[in-house]
């Protein structure tokens, strides 16, 4: 399958299978889109008449290029025919391992955004902090169902979990005195609105965790719409200095500032690069997934907006990069050459397989955004997986796992998309969210599209 | 005239036979917990 796009002036041809990235000029470009069709005299012709006002395209030189598409596709870089899909069968009977929890530790928070998947009654339970008991037998079930693999991943999560803190650093204790004994290497992620951040807080996880991530939506103004305390007081000028603060002592290691971006801000490219002036460079933003009838949702109307923000975000990126005050942004970080093979590919996040939530009260469940969805609950802590129907279902649910996707140039790099917001979009994991498919694959032609433009720089 | 510029990529299909070892973190298609989505995932795999 080969996807075809111009954007910023450069011609880009994906070769979908073999994961091959080609830029090309005006003429390669319409050879690659008739090769298929037509013979090579007849593309002669017709390109020979398109470009009769451009010397430089002569018959030599379209049939030369016609012989680097043949040799692209012999060498399976170009038209490769998609041989994978019985791996994604196989992907039933494999046996997986759990290398990934998130811990939700504190059902509760001090903020009140309205767009949360986790505010308060949308866990349909009681708030609630998870115990050190709770905590350290979730660890535990976590290095017995490992296997052999050596880094294991752990999200402390909420609600707000430094609401938590206590136990969130006891946890950590706990698992490094477990590292040597079982070959094992943690890595903790903390997410936090930043309301509770200390010098403490600040100290402790720059040293231990492996990643943070700093809940900030960008412009004050958009902020402090939907990230208010319980008296409906913005947070923005709470949180900022704090931020900063941590970020300044982090010593390099990763961290993401990542906000939500809803029908109130489809612009959302002026909240990135607020973040950016505020001197963070490692951000993220992410469109609201929620239902169609909430004000926040974004709206048909919004999507041409996003999709453009989409591309002005790019080439602002890459001129930052230039002026020597780039960022990175997380939808837009791709991995040519060392990035995942094709087994993770078409598997994609692993969710209630490899990676699985665990409520404050240690009920298992697919991800942090099934939680509190009865029918998808997979089992306890204590008694592992018992819902092994739900499991197959993820455990199958993949690149290969819809119809939709299967004509989709972009299913190697969504892997089917994200289970969550299939559900929420369809009622089903296997359905698929269109509107996010349509920004997905725009993110993922501007990621490749900076790629080709720092290629051609270098 | 060089019509094709050809960037150097991972041949996803020779990753048939060097692939699956299951090291890689696992992703998230939105940054809210962990930190990476499927295309930008390091492989962890020394023999790739
Ligand atoms: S972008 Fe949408 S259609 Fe394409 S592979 Fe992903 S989920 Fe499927
Ligand atoms: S289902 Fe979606 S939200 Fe859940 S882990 Fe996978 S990509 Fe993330």
């Amino acid at each position: 399958m080969v996807h075809q796009y111009r954007l910023n002036g450069y011609n880009i041809v994906l070769d979908t299978c073999s994961g091959s990235v080609h830029v090309v000029d005006d003429a390669a470009y319409d050879i690659i889109a008739l090769y298929k069709e037509r013979s090579e005299d007849e593309i002669v012709s017709e390109l020979l008449q398109k470009y009769r006002d451009c010397p430089d395209v002569t018959e030599e030189e379209l049939r030369g290029c016609i012989a680097d598409v043949r040799e692209l596709e012999a060498a399976k870089k170009l038209f490769t025919p998609d041989t994978f899909e019985p791996l994604a069968f196989d992907f039933k009977n494999r046996s997986t391992v759990v290398k990934a929890l998130c811990l939700h530790v504190a059902h509760t928070c001090n903020l009140n955004c309205s767009y949360c998947f986790a505010s308060q009654g949308k866990y349909h339970g009681d708030r609630a902090l998870m115990s050190y008991e709770v905590g350290k037998q979730a660890l535990d079930f976590l290095i017995e169902n490992s296997g052999t693999r050596v880094n294991l991943e752990v999200d402390f999560f909420g609600g707000e979990p430094l609401m938590n803190w206590d136990v969130v650093k006891k946890l950590v204790a706990y698992a490094r005195t477990q590292e040597k004994t079982h070959n094992k290497k943690f890595r903790f992620t903390l997410t936090t609105n930043g309301m509770l951040l200390d010098d403490d807080v600040i100290e402790f996880a720059n040293r231990e965790m492996y990643n943070v991530v700093l809940s900030l939506d960008g412009r004050k103004e958009i902020h402090d719409r939907l990230r208010v305390d319980y008296a409906g007081n913005g947070s923005y000028d709470r949180i900022v200095p704090k931020f900063k603060k941590l970020v300044d002592s982090r010593g390099g290691k990763g961290y993401y500032i990542r906000g939500t971006f809803t029908h109130a801000n489809p612009d959302f490219t002026k909240d990135v690069f607020h973040m950016a002036d505020l001197g963070f460079d490692q951000l993220s933003m992410e469109p609201v997934v929620c239902a169609p009838s909430d004000p926040a949702a974004l709206t048909k109307e919004d999507l041409p907006v996003v999709l453009e923000q989409y591309e002005i975000l790019a080439k602002e990126m890459l001129k930052r990069e230039k002026e020597g005050r780039g960022f990175t942004f997380y939808h837009y970080m791709i991995d040519l050459t060392g990035g995942p093979c094709i087994y993770k590919r078409i598997s994609g996040c692993g969710s209630g397989t490899e990676y699985m939530a665990v409520t404050p009260w240690g009920d298992l469940y697919p991800c942090h955004q099934f939680v509190g969805e009865e029918a998808y609950k997979l089992g306890d802590i204590w008694h592992g997986v018992v819902n092994t129907a739900v499991r197959d279902e993820f455990k199958t649910c993949n690149a290969y796992a819809r119809p939709e996707c299967a004509d989709c140039w972009a299913k190697l790099y969504c892997s089917g998309g994200c289970a969550a917001n299939a559900y929420h979009a369809s009622g089903s994991i296997r359905g698929v969210y269109e509107y996010g498919c349509e920004l997905f694959r725009k993110r993922i032609e501007c990621a490749i599209m900076i790629k080709a433009a720092q290629a051609e720089q270098a | 005239m060089k019509h094709i510029k050809t960037l150097e990529t991972r041949d996803l299909n020779k990753s048939v036979k060097t692939g699956g070892c299951g090291e890689c973190q696992t992703s998230c298609q939105s940054a809210c917990k962990t930190s990476c989505g499927v295309a930008n995932q390091p492989c962890e795999n020394p023999n790739k």
